[in-house]
């Protein structure tokens, strides 16, 4: 049976505000039946998942841990995705700045550098994530590939590049042939918050964030010809603003920020370089900034939301021997779920009669 | 050219019974009747902002009414969507087209038909339709390449091809020259003459008197009268319109001109191939103080000339533009505005304005690089609001709510804001594209006043129309348009109608043997 989506006059906000509570339920429903499949009580496993993570003060420092690089690779992807430029390779950048800002943590180990290494680290991952980002912008600049098909691309070339160089060159040559490299000096390490537990630095760093992308986004000139660009490029290009510039500035952003989180990952909670620095952040990160209707504030929400559902996975690994692919097929639902609620929300979808020509 | 009254069958195709609809507190319809038989052209009249294009919404499924009733052949009926009213043989052509820039004619007229169709037939009943009713239109060329006019034949065609019984028309003639108007005119005919309705909007109350049999009157979203065209007076349709006497636009002001604001010298724009909208080496030079207007078929340039004014599109040399004695021709849209240059697009939504951005938003499309608005990159909402108010208040930009969408503003409302926008930026140089489409008589008159004004401030204006009506009543001096070239401006008085006509068809490239007219020719 053909269907037509039909777009919708008017819009209420309120249904727009609603949409991805909507789809948060849904996910739980398709989650339900999910563990009923697997022959577990539903009840018990929302509870493992969702609820006793929050009773436990040491999860809760955790929940926030995670929550962190989702929240910058999510603000960063916020800007591409409000300018309608399509950045799915975060992930990349992630690795991208973790390489490039470990580069310099291990050049400088056992010397005694001084504390200019971690704020120098921090700067070269947001470079080097700007500078992976910025290549399919160029690629679309250029010669108008999709970015969405490149930037996923490189997130393997990334990935393999990593992967070369903690099996090769940055091997660790005390680490009894482990694919890692050293474990990073104290001067290369993020600072604990309270000195001891689990936050850290790049808490206060993702917060800060938060606060300055709020402001740029909502109000001043470049937030607004990022929003209009995606909105209505040839409304933006009459207003003077060149949509090239727009596009190298969003993947720049976007991918420095996905780069810092990187880097911080890697000085914070790892310590050291690894083949996998990354349980998908840059994907996830995703969800995070269309869940947070691509805006800061929301994405520091839904970040939480999706930190959750991290956590939640472990324990029910632990708990309940559920694999943790619960926890992407979670993550795969919420994303469907809100995609959907948003259609649904835009559009009506209605059946077109197959034949009757005039 | 009107058929008699008398053909026109007396049961009503489609019937509307106490329509109302409200938008929040704003009641858009407000117990609205109205009926259209088969055979006859029935117009719908009203101000900017009168709820027309409501009506016509709940018409054709797209919005239902909060109360009232549709009958068809006499019979209660419901459209939940457009496709039911579609399936009984409603069609539309909305005032903003919905057309995909880049696709072909073709493809795009086949996203609207159902089922699956090969382009290459469609494309011969696409030819087949035009021949039958006299409309221009070819099938693969791309649909951003197409001038508004062209593009609404587009749309009627994608209408007529699903054979209509009822064909709606919102403001099709705002932006046609008066040929195009004419010919659209023959193709209303052979439609009513076949049986069809027509429901024709438009603010040309002559061309509603000439061609319509019936005519429905809001005002304020209500019902006034309905009454016969062509027994009413222009003046006393309008009266009923406004509720009160339309002002005539005042004469023009006597005033000496100054420097030259704009000057261009051979520019020349390459044609991007499938468009025929290359400029061939453009002479124009505008003083301070004097308002040019251009008249021609759209399609022959305009696009492209406006463009590449606005800097939207650069020019290889610099020097051929020259704006307020500064080479522009390199600088974008920003620098050009720096220069004291204020532009208004032809298209509303999508080019002048964001549909999906607030109005408020919407100013600082134009105003950013103005200084009061943005300083060190942040905006500042309350002199932007301030702004805002003042050309709600100053043109009298009507809407429901506080600061809506600019999609859900009416079509002439949504005009006079980006013409206020531009206005109130206190330009030197102002260059218009079709001014006042689809804007009611007296906010027309209201604008051009204004421009005269401005003209008289010592802003030069530029004004691109192909309402050539207006470009004789208000302009100082006229040059055509044609296939990329510019004719030289000749002064008003010295020309006429039949001259100008004659070189919008291509006759000659330069205005220098336009015929001198004896009599003025201000006919609005
Ligand atoms: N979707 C909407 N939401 C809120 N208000 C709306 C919406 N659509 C129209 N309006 C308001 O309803 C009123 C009537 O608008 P409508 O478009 O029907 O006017 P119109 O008679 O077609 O005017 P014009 O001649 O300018 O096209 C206007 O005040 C407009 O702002
Ligand atoms: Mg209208």
């Amino acid at each position: 049976m053909p269907l037509r989506l039909e777009r919708q006059e008017n819009i209420s906000t309120l249904r727009l505000a609603a949409a991805p509570l909507v789809a948060l339920v849904v996910t739980l429903i398709v989650g339900a039946v999910m563990f009923v499949a697997l022959g577990h009580d539903p009840v018990r496993a929302f509870t493992i998942y969702f609820i006793e993570p929050l009773g436990d003060p040491w999860t809760l420092q955790e929940l926030v841990v995670k929550a962190c690089p989702l929240l910058l690779i999510g603000i960063g992807l916020a800007f591409c995705y409000r300018a309608n430029r399509w950045n799915i390779g975060a992930e990349g950048q992630y690795v991208a700045g973790a390489v490039l800002g470990s580069w310099l943590a291990l050049a400088t180990h056992g010397t005694e550098a001084g504390p200019w290494v971690l704020p120098a680290m921090l700067l070269l991952g947001a470079i080097g994530g700007a500078l992976w980002g910025l290549i399919p912008a160029f690629l679309r600049v250029r010669f108008g590939s999709s970015e969405i098909l490149t930037s996923l691309m490189l997130v393997y070339v990334a990935q393999y590049g990593l992967d070369y160089l903690v099996r090769g060159p940055w091997k660790d040559p005390q680490g009894f042939n482990f694919p890692q490299s050293v474990t990073f000096d104290d001067v290369a390490l993020m600072p604990l918050l309270f000195g001891e537990g689990r936050l850290h630095g790049g808490v206060i760093l993702a917060l800060v964030t938060v606060v300055v992308a709020t402001f740029v986004l909502g109000r001043t000139l470049i937030g607004f010809s990022i929003e209009l660009g995606g909105s209505a490029p040839r409304a933006a290009a009459f207003a003077g603003f060149d949509e090239k510039r727009v596009t190298y500035g969003v993947f720049a952003v976007s991918g420095a920020l996905a780069g810092l989180a990187g880097i911080v990952e890697v000085a914070g909670p790892i310590g050291q370089l690894q083949p996998t620095i990354s349980p998908g952040y840059g994907f996830t990160a995703i969800i995070a900034a269309m869940l947070g209707r691509l805006h800061p504030v929301g994405i520091l929400v839904s970040s939480l939301v999706l930190a959750l559902t991290y956590i939640g996975g472990e324990a029910a690994q632990i708990s309940m021997r559920l694999p943790f692919d619960v926890t992407r097929v979670f993550q795969g639902t919420l994303l469907i779920a809100i995609l959907a609620a948003d259609v649904l929300v835009r559009y009506r979808i209605r059946r077109v009669e197959g034949a009757s020509h005039a | 050219m009107a058929a008699d009254g008398e053909t026109a069958s007396p049961v009503a195709v489609l019937e509307a019974v106490a329509l109302t609809k409200r938008f929040g507190a704003l009641v858009a319809n407000d117990h609205v009747s109205l009926s259209i038989r088969a055979g006859e052209t029935h117009a719908l009249l009203g101000e900017n902002g009168a709820g027309k294009s409501t009506l016509v919404k709940m018409l054709c499924g797209l919005l239902q009414p909060d109360s009232g009733e549709l009958l068809y052949d006499g019979a209660p009926i419901l459209f939940p969507d457009p496709a039911s009213a579609r399936a009984k043989g409603i069609g539309v052509v909305f005032q903003h087209f919905a057309l995909f820039d880049a696709m072909t004619v073709v493809e795009n007229v086949a996203l609207g038909l159902p089922g699956h169709e090969p382009l290459a037939t469609l494309a011969g009943r696409i030819d087949d339709c035009v021949s039958r009713y006299g409309l221009a239109v070819e099938p693969f060329r791309r649909v951003g390449d197409l001038s508004v006019g062209e593009r609404q034949r587009v749309e009627i065609v994608r209408c007529l091809l699903g054979d209509p019984r009822v064909l709606i028309l919102d403001e099709p003639t705002s932006v046609l020259t008066p040929d195009e108007s004419e010919s659209l005119f023959r193709t209303v005919d052979l439609l009513t003459g076949e049986g069809r309705a027509v429901l024709f909007i438009s603010h040309k109350l002559d061309e509603v008197r000439r061609l319509c049999h019936r005519a429905t009157v809001l005002r304020g979203g209500k019902f006034i009268a309905e009454v016969d065209p062509r027994q009413e007076s222009s003046a006393g349709l309008a009266r009923l319109m406004v509720g009160a006497e339309v002002p005539r636009p005042p004469r023009l002001i006597r005033h000496e001109l100054g420097e030259p604001r704009l000057l261009l010298r051979h520019l020349n724009v390459a044609g991007d191939g499938s468009r025929g909208s290359a400029l061939h080496d453009i002479d124009l030079e505008i003083r301070a103080g004097e308002i040019v207007g251009i008249a021609g078929v759209a399609g022959n340039g305009q696009t492209a000339l406006f463009e590449a004014l606005s800097g939207e599109k650069l020019v290889d040399d610099p020097e051929s533009i020259v704006i307020d004695k500064m080479p522009a021709g390199g600088l974008g849209p920003t620098e050009r505005r720096a220069l004291r240059a204020g532009f208004v697009p032809e298209e509303r939504l999508g080019h002048a304005a964001a549909p999906d951005m607030t109005l408020s938003d919407n100013v600082l499309l134009t105003t950013h690089g103005d200084g009061a608005i943005v300083k060190y990159d942040v905006i500042r909402h309350s002199i932007l609001k301030s702004f805002f108010r003042r050309i709600v208040k100053g043109f009298d930009v009507r809407f429901g709510g506080k600061d809506p969408k600019a999609r859900r503003l009416s079509g002439g409302n949504l005009q006079k804001f980006v013409i206020g926008r531009e206005v109130l930026r206190d330009p030197v140089l102002i260059v218009v594209d079709q001014p006042t489409w689809g804007v009611d008589a007296a906010a027309a008159a209201f604008i051009r006043t204004t421009l005269r004004e401005k003209a008289a401030e010592g802003c030069a204006v530029l004004v691109i129309s192909q309402d050539l009506d207006e470009l004789l009543e208000f302009a100082d001096r006229i040059a055509v348009m044609s296939e990329g070239r510019l004719t030289t401006p000749v002064p008003v008085a010295e020309t006429s109608r039949e001259a100008i006509g004659l070189a919008m068809g291509g006759a000659q490239t330069n205005g220098a043997h336009h015929a001198p007219a004896g009599e003025g020719s201000h006919a609005a």
